[in-house]
């Protein structure tokens, strides 16, 4: 059939979003943004063996903070959620009851363990 | 390849309003997506507004009210209007579904009908899916059996392998997983998708075929089958309540441990 100028139906525009298709584009988001914050994080680090100083003052700063707790979320969020994953990959929980109730939790369960992470960072730092 | 925004001459533009002319208290607005293959005009949205009072429940009632009473030219695909041919499969609110078994009530507010997404629209909600019965094709999907060749006989299956086959053979091939699938929206051309997917592990599941490790190496594939990535669109819309993810997954699980 010749159809190169019809039209493509529309997609993304008209989707509804379900639990389970946000998480997965959210798991890829933070995915890619955890690769490139660990890395920054891992090098003030390594400079901060240089000088304490300033990590000190980076880590206490607005946006010190700011970046250090958005990690911790978008840290146990994927944590959460690639345990979903692994799940899957052995067979369970593939049940539109069960995927939601998993997506729920991972939702709040993120919140939770980041929490938890900036508490016990705060021990130790 | 990933795309967000439509080509531009899928845009949508602004389509006529048709008024209800009986002057009845229970009204409900439906926008249709509307494109004629005659002229070279963008698709658009006509905005009808149907009584109530004088239709049937199911959203397929709708349709063929706005058919027979206001537009006549409006085009749609169906045939046995109670959820067993999957010809009437669309996105209505935001997901796809077969029209004829789903019921307007339960959409509040004004309803919306597209054709299935991502597809190359022949006529109003007439996609093409010749792309998707070629996948199906690919996938052989008939019994390959060399005992079957030699006898006339049926060849028998216990009711636990007849029963691995349950919530895979009711599969009408209606498409509203794979139109809902991102992943076959981007990679339509080379990614099998959930409805085709899950037709190959109802094949490879089958007790009495003999080609189930060819079967399953011809679907081992990073595009074909891998692109995968249990976003969940199609379990959330299939119409027939089947588990096209479950299948994929029981697809790679057993590449994995074979």
């Amino acid at each position: 059939m010749e159809n190169k100028n019809n039209p493509l139906s529309p997609h993304l525009q008209v989707y509804r979003w379900h639990i389970s298709s946000l998480l997965s584009i959210t798991h890829r988001i933070v995915g890619i943004i955890n690769f490139v914050c660990i890395i920054f994080l891992l090098s003030l680090l390594i400079l901060s063996e240089f000088n304490n100083y300033n990590f000190k003052i980076i880590a206490q700063s607005f946006f010190g903070k700011f970046f250090i707790i958005s990690l911790c979320w978008s840290f146990s969020f994927q944590i959460l959620n690639e345990i979903r994953h692994l799940a899957w990959d052995m067979g369970y929980g593939f049940e539109l009851k069960v995927a939601k109730i998993t997506g729920m939790a991972t939702i709040f369960g993120s919140f939770i363990l980041s929490i938890l992470f900036y508490f016990i960072g705060k021990v130790f730092f | 390849m990933v795309q967000f925004s439509l080509p531009q001459n899928s845009k949508i533009i602004k389509g006529k309003f048709y008024k209800d002319k009986s002057g009845s208290n229970n009204l409900k607005k439906v926008n249709v997506y509307r494109w004629n293959p005659i002229g070279n005009e963008n698709p658009r949205i006509d905005t009808f507004e149907v009584d109530l009072n004088e239709c049937g429940p199911k959203v397929l009632d709708i349709l063929f009210k706005i058919k027979n009473e206001i537009d006549p030219t409006l085009t749609f695909r169906r045939s046995c209007a109670h959820g067993v041919c999957g010809s009437c499969a669309m996105n209505v609110d935001g997901v796809n579904t077969l029209s004829c078994i789903k019921s307007h009530s339960d959409i509040k507010g004004e309803l919306n009908i597209y054709p299935l997404p991502h597809l190359k629209v022949i006529k109003d909600l007439v996609g093409d899916l010749t792309t998707l019965y070629k996948q199906y094709e690919s996938v052989e999907p008939w019994l390959k059996s060399k005992v079957g060749e030699k006898t006339s006989t049926e060849i028998k299956q216990s009711q636990e392998d007849r029963a691995k086959l349950d919530g895979y053979y009711e599969c009408i091939l209606c498409a509203c997983c794979s139109t809902s699938c991102p992943s076959y929206w981007w990679n339509g051309d080379k990614y099998l998708g959930p409805a085709v997917l899950l037709q190959a592990y109802r094949w490879i599941s089958d007790s009495r075929d003999d080609e189930r490790k060819e079967r399953l190496k011809k679907v081992a594939d990073e595009l074909k089958l891998y692109r995968c990535h249990t976003i969940m669109n199609c379990t959330n819309s299939c119409p027939k309540g089947l588990n096209p993810a479950k299948a994929i997954g029981s697809i790679k699980k057993m590449l994995a441990t074979s």
